[in-house]
């Protein structure tokens, strides 16, 4: 590559002088045909401060270079125009995605990951995952309203994987708690593949008039740009290129790579943002430095706004002597925030800080043309075109294989499997009920504040977390659910991406709430390995159709790559999370049942698929099998079922089926009032032929609802309306017994308590302090 | 306003408050900044709950030198009505306004949860009658662990000091104690939040009597409607 243009002057830090050599660009992630490209880009060789700067905006976790054509795929606005839930800000044009929710107020709602850093300091890596995805609410204008995690561990057999568990659990406790933000739970598996490679998942979601919404772009020449928030560290340093890597042995050496958090300044710097931001024409534009710091904030806003932006790092707040620009640039330190103000207004802006005892240094300006330029002691240490490292990341399209076992799953027969007896129903049960994934996640959400801010509608445990928007003014509830079964995800990538979406929307309707949008986290191995990205790639492919086919739009999320440990990637893992409105308190709707006397329907035919299920995976240690089959219309109708009979006042209680089938299902219902107990006669074993995958098999698009005797008939004629197949099974009653029989034999007569108390204890046997 | 709610940096729960007076119960009430005078015309004063400065130091150690806090300290003095919640409990103890101290739960994790108190015949106010003998409040706290030495103590039991107790207990506090007054009965203190048990999508409604309770001067000499 030819080098024309003049190299910048020495930097004044000589350790930054050095030769890029290719060992350094490869030290810093970047591929010799991507350092070529910068050569192009630069017209001369970059200095180091240059190169870092590249390094963090085309990794992975800035750049999605191996996924945006990949994420293109995904619906980003609403086919009906008509519906509420409109897109007001749309996915990867702002810090978060905002839809409209009615009466002038939208929803900005965001999930990403902080897996690495939870990796190998679980406490500050769960921690300040949950104050970056607040800052990327509050950023938006939106004052917090939600907080909720979908977190992937080990084996709780595992004494690492305890230590992981109890660091990530109480650092999300630490950071929510303190901020005062209701966090409503989420979801949490346990499996062998996350062994090494936990999963921390964060998501917030924030309230705010359509006419707050801020954008993060640089505009007016001339304009003034802030930085807000307590000093820079030497800490977070090159997280985002620590993120797009795998991780290893050595990985432990990389934590100063992760960022340590202070929740009380998250919060001052919360409070003072909103109280800036209510001050109407002071801030043009705004973004948080999370990833790459105060190098992605200064480029992403210059290239947003097309302008230019130059920064002077004599006048950034720093904690630390000596810093040089590289080590400014780069840091991760936490809680900061870059604001472009209307010049002349820039006393408004100091007033507010002082009063909340936070910087606010005046360190550059919007300039014209398009480039970031960064000085240090009156030196240009970078001097880079802001859209270069914004816009023109490389984009892979990589090589993709279907992994061998895939094959295996779709031939899978469920003779292999040894049929279960009536006698063993009871033990099988239990094996489900205390496996940590179904067992009660009460020694989590007793750990989190869910009910500061007063919202707190249906507290964590039920389908969905609800929260009522009390602080906005507004009678009206916002439902929450998270959701990915990897199992299914390993066995057919396209289904179970689709299982995790209509299971997540089920949740959802159980709950009363219609869905808006969605936020996904795409969790997945190696991107450069053909078999890894088939997985992501049919995975994305399978949400984006079940997006589109219910026409719930996707406004934002997060790319987590790299996810691999020792013995190989972990199963894929898309989550999804989808918030969802409820507009009248009547609708709210629970999953526990707390009366006796009211008839148990069962919503969807009989269960009759065992592939996948938690229960090959319980009784017989298999992650195998034939994913359920989704049909996206049958799951369509049960939905509309599901609301529009909430909303006709005639279910008292509901609960869809997932991992663990119908028994479980059936259980958790009875696990929230003292005393009750059902009775439930089943005609038959089912298309299936078989007991277990009747009582345990996961097919979709199932929910068993309890509604008053009554009403009963009314809802079996508008499932028959809706082409839903309805069978009123039983009655919950006084017994504290739950009774199932199967054409005219008993399966199961064991008491609720005892069941209730496995399911309750499971964890917690496992976390108790030996 | 006729009822102050301080904020101070890291207060979380002084929004909540607000509401639970101003539009459950009815009164006139706003946030005051902590850097800020107690207004005139105040005639009660709750420190809301959250993380003041971030529990740095110890849990109300540091807001106990804001600014505000000689007119608190006046306030009280002069028989206002002061009642800390869960952080303002806190507070209140550091500056001595309450006596004893609040230490981390000794189950050493942060608990949240709705919490069965008993409730004692602690003055004409705050007494089984006004409030029920049982009421379910949320609790959510790390260092809610009520400590005092034995003489403290003997005094606190002896005054009928103790408002409500535990039951059962969730963090190790002495005698299970959950909420104290101070001897002259103007000055409140609990780690439970009557605030977030006032209205219908809550998990009950046993916090309206109990901010009645605390409130009863001031609803005595202003009639109002109770919307909850």
């Amino acid at each position: 590559m030819e080098t024309t243009a003049a190299p910048l002057p020495p930097n004044p830090d000589p350790c930054l002088n050095v030769e890029i050599t290719p060992e350094l660009v490869a030290q810093h992630g970047l591929l010799p045909e991507e350092y070529e490209r910068i050569l192009g880009i630069l017209g001369r060789t970059p200095n180091l401060t240059e190169l870092g700067i590249f390094s963090v905006m085309w990794s992975e976790h800035c750049a999605y270079k191996n996924t945006r054509k990949l994420l293109k795929l995904f619906p980003t606005e609403k086919k009906d125009k008509d519906a509420i839930g409109q897109v007001l800000v749309k996915a990867g044009d702002e810090n978060a995605g905002v839809i409209d929710v009615g009466e002038g107020w939208g929803v900005a709602f965001k999930i990403e990951s902080h897996n690495h850093p939870s990796a190998i300091e679980p406490f500050e890596g769960a921690a300040t995952g949950v104050g970056g995805i607040v800052r990327d609410i509050f950023t938006m204008g939106a004052r917090p309203v939600l907080l909720t995690n979908s977190l992937r561990f080990g084996s709780l057999e595992s004494s690492q994987v305890k230590r992981l568990f109890r660091g990530v659990v109480s650092g999300i406790s630490h950071y929510g708690n303190c901020l005062g933000i209701p966090n409503m739970g989420g979801d949490v598996y346990f499996d062998d593949c996350y062994e090494g490679n936990p999963l921390v998942n964060a998501l917030c979601a924030g309230i705010l008039r359509h006419e707050e919404i801020q954008k993060g772009a640089a505009t007016g020449v001339g304009n003034p740009v802030y930085y807000v928030g307590p000093g820079t560290g030497r800490d977070g340093l090159g997280g985002a290129s620590f993120a797009s890597r795998e991780l290893t042995e050595e990985s432990a050496e990389d934590r100063p790579a992760v960022q340590k958090g202070d929740p009380f300044m998250e919060k001052l710097l919360l409070e003072a943002c909103l109280e800036m931001m209510s001050i109407p024409g002071l801030v043009v534009g705004i973004q948080d430095m999370g990833a790459a710091g105060l190098t992605c904030s200064t480029c992403e806003t210059a290239s947003r706004g097309d302008s230019g932006i130059e920064i002077d790092l004599d006048l950034v707040p720093q904690r630390e002597t000596g810093m040089n620009s590289y080590e400014i640039m780069l840091s991760e330190s936490q809680e900061r925030m870059l604001v472009i103000v209307a010049k002349g207004r820039e006393r408004e802006l100091e007033e507010v800080f002082e009063k909340w005892d936070l910087h606010a240094a005046h360190i550059g300006e919007v300039k014209e043309g398009n480039r970031m330029v960064v000085r240090q002691k009156g030196v240009v240490v970078a001097d880079l075109p802001a859209k270069s490292l914004t816009d023109e990341a490389p984009i892979y399209d990589q090589p993709a294989t279907e992994p061998a076992h895939l094959a295996m799953a779709r031939e899978w027969k469920v003779d292999s499997i040894p049929e279960l007896g009536q006698e063993a129903v009871e033990g099988a049960l239990l094996g489900l009920l205390t496996h940590p994934t179904i067992a009660s996640k009460r020694w989590i959400w007793k750990q989190y504040d869910h009910m500061v801010m007063s919202g707190c509608t249906v507290e964590p445990g039920s389908d969905a977390g609800v929260v009522k928007l009390s602080i906005a003014g507004i009678n009206k509830y916002l439902a929450i659910a998270n959701d990915c079964n990897n199992r299914f995800c390993y066995l057919d990538p396209y289904t179970g991406a689709q299982i995790a979406f209509v299971e997540c929307m089920r949740n959802l309707a159980c709950s009363g709430a219609r869905a808006l949008a969605v936020t996904d986290n795409l969790n997945f191995g190696n991107p450069n390995k053909p078999e890894a990205y088939h997985m992501l790639k049919e995975c994305v492919k399978g949400l984006a159709d079940a997006c589109a086919h219910f026409d719930v739009p996707v406004v934002g999320g997060n790319v987590s790559l790299y996810n691999e440990h020792g013995e190989g990637a972990i199963d894929p893992t898309p989550v999804v999370s989808m918030v969802g409105l409820i507009d009248h308190p009547d609708r709210v709707t629970r999953s526990g049942v707390k009366d006796s006397g009211l008839e148990l329907i069962l919503l969807g035919g009989l269960p009759d698929e065992l592939g996948g299920s938690y229960y090959l995976q319980s009784a017989f240690n298999k992650k195998e099998g034939t994913c359920p089959k989704v049909d996206l219309d049958a799951e369509m109708n049960l939905q509309n079922l599901l609301i529009g009979q909430i909303e006709e006042g005639r279910i008292c209680a509901a609960h869809d089926l997932s991992e663990g089938g119908l028994l479980v299902c059936l259980a958790e219902m009875l696990f929230d009032a003292h005393g009750i107990g059902a009775s439930v006669s089943l005609p038959d074993l089912g298309s299936s032929g078989r007991l277990d995958a009747l009582l345990f098999g996961e097919s979709q698009a199932r929910a068993i609802i309890a509604v008053k005797p009554e009403k009963c008939d009314a809802v079996i004629q508008a499932a028959k309306n809706l082409g839903v197949s309805a069978h009123a099974m039983g009655k919950t009653d006084d017994s504290s017994q739950l009774k199932v029989e199967v054409a005219g034999t008993s399966v199961i007569n064991s008491d609720v308590s005892g069941l209730k108390n496995a399911w309750e204890s499971a964890i917690p046997k496992h976390m108790e302090i030996a | 306003m006729k009822v102050a709610i301080i904020q101070f940096p890291g207060s979380n729960c002084d929004w909540d408050a607000e509401h639970s007076v101003q539009n459950v119960i009815g009164l006139p009430a706003g946030r005051v900044w902590h850097k800020d005078p107690l207004p005139e015309g105040v005639e009660a004063v709750i420190v809301p709950g959250g993380f003041s400065f971030g529990d740095y130091l110890r849990c109300g150690a540091i807001a106990r030198f804001s600014p505000i806090m000689s007119d608190l300290q006046s306030f009280a003095d002069q028989g206002g009505q002061v009642l800390g919640i869960c952080n303002g409990f806190q507070i209140l103890c550091e500056s001595g306004l309450l006596p004893g101290a609040l230490v981390r739960n000794d189950c050493m994790e942060f608990r949240c949860l709705n919490q069965s108190l008993k409730v004692e015949d602690s003055n004409e106010r705050f007494n089984t009658e006004a409030l029920a003998a049982q009421l379910t409040l949320p609790i959510a706290h790390g260092e809610g662990n009520y400590r005092a030495d034995t003489e403290v103590l003997t005094d606190l039991e002896a005054n009928n000091q103790v408002l409500l107790r535990y039951a059962p207990n969730p963090n190790g506090s002495i005698n299970d104690i959950a909420g104290i007054r101070n001897q002259a009965g103007n000055v409140y203190g609990m780690m439970p939040h009557p605030e977030r048990a006032v209205e219908s999508h809550h998990p009950c409604l046993d916090g309206l009597p109990v901010l009645r309770a605390f409130l009863q001067p001031l609803l005595q000499s202003s009639p109002v409607q109770l919307s909850a």
